[in-house]
């Protein structure tokens, strides 16, 4: 018998909160145990809660926190396929391998992030131009259905449930483990090129410029509106097997309590920004940096999300399709500097053009990520606005990063929905697998 | 350097191995579920670069315990560190009715431990050192009615190791007693323990390792419960048993 704890839980952004009969399985089996201990009120898995909304979450119902199936089981060094457990973290992973020379083949922006999470969002990184996803780099996929098997699956083996289960957020199945192909590196140390960028079109030029790069991600103010509007930092790297100076090293920051919501306002944010860009006065700055600052620069902060104070706070990350204008572009930072609200932190870049079918977010295109703190309903006044913005476009949300969104925008973003979901009910016809996203999108059984 | 850990699939207990492995020791994971133990020993290889091998140990074989640490200390060429991480809490409300559930309890927790370490403190003699730690309880530090028979076993597992300590402090064997509080695995998932923290297994792991590197006989995870316990202990009998704590 598993041991249910009655525990409330959140995503990355601290909202919404849902409260489940929370289970730790330390093994695959006491994973099948806990499978057949569902109770009929839905079951999900959690890994260590790094999406932002309610995706990880399925009020009411039964969760099982994967964080202790962390085994790595196997290593081939001759082809860099690695196989791992469900929990193994990308954390686990970076610092296991890239001191031999092998390094995750994605990494998203932080890297408290667990295998299985990765996989179910099919996450991306700065090199999603060059590499595509996590999927992209994974094979046997080990996935307990519904029905108690063990299905192993991946783009040759039932490709139909692996490409289910890539982006699909845990709705198919409890992952048990995968093999993922590490990738040579040279060495632990990254070149970067930091471009400072004057507005929208300087950056895209200097992205289309930037093909040298396997590593692209730019920093984007997104308070300041008319000539400056779209002025950031372009962030360009790839592998180096040169040594940073020595004695450079970051101090390791904790904000150690929720901060009292008034500290990030428009006014503080809009400081920040300034004082961001104003931060670097060269056009260009060339350096060597370890792989930590330069993929996972927010882990340095511990809680760095407890910042946006108690009622936490929303990420709204779209992705549109290229336009020479960048209408689409222009058009969502010009309603958020009229909203009033501002984004502290806001992520632009421009995506390659491998996709995945079904409810995978990247698209050929631009994607564009911003950090709002939750204001209620001004802030989800503002999204519905930007909705719109991306819907007409052609563009669609991160499902990873929602918390709000709505059924028919969903469905108009995503019309592939409903080829996902029927596959989805094939696998899995009783609706044992939930979660609060899926209830609110309609992506799974929705009685409560 | 090496170490055996019995009972190694435990959460407190595998991220002993690992923090050993991480301080360079091959390790020996024995454990009743085999493929758990070949799970644990891929990890830590692959983690630590060391040498890791899982052998299969049931607690209350007794007959096969010679041979368990004979094959442990043959892979390892000699045992430096053992941890003895094995144990279980039982139904407390079933063995008070079945004296086969109550007796299991009892030779899980003592007479496997005396069992594996008298065998251990033998080999460790021969070889002139070693480091025996013992995984007792601060439920041995006194007799509640919730979980006396658990309790008393611990405390009698305490007992033994500290009179096992005194035998063989002249022979260089030193032996640890760890009492641990809450700590966050199987045993308290969904237990409410108030205001009480709950220590991490990684944590308790680094407090275990550190103190058999300096050589300390007693340790209670975390520290704060020595003086927990100093208070539980020093309640009048006449009082405490009218007590439900």
């Amino acid at each position: 018998m598993s041991t249910w704890a009655e525990q409330s839980l959140h995503g990355w952004g601290h909202y919404p909160v849902h409260g489940a009969l929370v289970a730790r399985p330390e093994s695959p089996a006491e994973v099948a145990q806990a499978l057949r201990e569902h109770q009929g009120r839905g079951l999900l898995a959690y890994g260590l809660g790094r999406s932002y909304g309610d995706a990880p979450l399925l009020e009411g119902g039964q969760v099982l926190r994967t964080e202790r199936l962390d085994r790595m089981l196997s290593f081939d060094d001759s082809t860099g396929w690695a196989r791992i457990e469900a929990g193994v973290t990308v954390e686990d992973l970076a610092r296991t391998f890239a001191p031999r020379g092998w390094f995750p083949p994605v990494v998203p922006g932080t890297w408290y992030v667990t295998a299985a999470g990765a996989l179910a969002n099919d996450i991306h990184g700065k090199n999603h131009h060059l590499d595509g996803t996590w999927a992209d780099h994974v094979r046997r996929v080990e996935l307990l259905t519904a029905s108690g098997e063990v299905v192993v699956c991946d783009a040759e083996r039932e490709p139909d449930l692996f490409w289910a289960t890539v982006g699909g957020l845990g709705l198919t199945g409890l992952i048990l483990s995968m093999e993922v192909r590490m990738v040579p590196i040279p060495g632990p140390y990254i070149e970067v090129e930091t471009v400072k960028v004057r507005d929208l079109d300087h950056f895209f030029q200097v992205s289309a410029e930037s093909g040298g790069y396997s590593h692209t991600v730019s920093w984007i103010d997104t308070t300041t509106r008319g000539r400056g509007m779209g002025r950031g930092h372009f962030m360009r790297g790839r592998w180096t097997a040169e040594r940073p100076p020595a004695g450079l090293h970051l101090p390791r920051l904790t904000v150690p309590f929720d901060a009292p919501n008034a500290l990030l306002n428009r006014a503080t944010i809009t400081l920040f920004n300034e004082a961001y860009y104003q931060r670097q006065r060269a056009a260009r700055v060339r350096a060597i940096t370890g792989y930590e600052p330069f993929f996972f620069p927010l882990d340095a902060v511990d809680g760095w999300n407890r910042a946006y104070g108690p009622r936490g706070f929303l990420q709204y990350q779209l992705v549109v399709p290229h336009d020479p204008e960048r209408r689409a572009i222009r058009a969502v930072m010009e309603a958020v500097t009229r909203s009033g609200m501002a984004s502290f932190l806001a992520v632009i870049k421009e995506f390659g053009d491998r996709i995945h079918p079904h409810l995978s977010f990247p698209r050929p295109g631009v994607t564009l990520a911003m950090d709002f703190p939750n204001r209620g309903r001004p802030l989800l006044d503002l999204f519905d606005r930007l909705d719109r913005i991306v819907l007409d476009a052609g563009g669609r949300l991160y499902l990873g990063k929602d918390a709000r969104l709505s059924r028919d925008t969903f469905r108009a973003m995503y019309p592939e929905w409903e080829g996902w979901r029927a596959l989805r009910d094939t696998w899995d016809p009783e609706g044992v697998f939930r979660s609060s996203l899926g209830r609110r999108l309609g992506l799974c059984k929705e009685d409560r | 350097m090496s170490t055996l850990i019995l009972g190694a699939t435990s959460r407190v207990a595998s991220r002993v191995a690992h923090r050993y492995a991480a301080a360079g020791h091959d390790v020996v994971l024995a454990a009743i579920e085999l493929e758990e133990a070949q799970a644990l020993a891929a990890d830590v290889r692959l983690r630590h670069q060391v040498k890791a091998v899982a052998i299969r140990f049931d607690a209350t074989d007794f007959d096969a315990h010679p041979a368990v640490i004979a094959e442990a200390a043959q892979v390892l060429g000699g045992i430096d560190v053992a941890l003895i991480a094995f144990g279980a809490m039982g139904d407390a409300a079933r063995a008070r009715q079945e004296f086969s559930a109550a007796r299991q309890v009892i030779e899980i927790n003592y007479s496997a431990a005396v069992s594996v370490a008298e065998l251990l403190a033998a080999h460790m003699v021969a070889r002139g050192k070693g480091t025996l730690i013992g995984i007792a309880s601060v439920a041995g530090d006194r007799g509640r009615q919730s979980n006396y028979l658990y309790g008393s076993a611990k405390g009698a597992l305490a007992l033994y190791l500290q009179g096992l300590r005194n035998r063989l402090h002249k022979d260089g064997v030193h032996v640890l007693t760890v009492k641990p509080g809450f700590m966050d695995t199987r045993m308290t998932w969904g237990v409410d323990t108030g205001r009480v923290p709950v220590l991490s297994p990684e944590a308790a792991a680094e407090a275990i390792f550190r103190a058999a590197e300096r050589g300390a006989d007693v340790v209670y995870l975390p520290p704060f419960w020595r003086l927990i316990m100093g208070g539980i202990r020093a309640i009048p009998e006449a009082l405490f048993k009218r007590m439900s704590l």
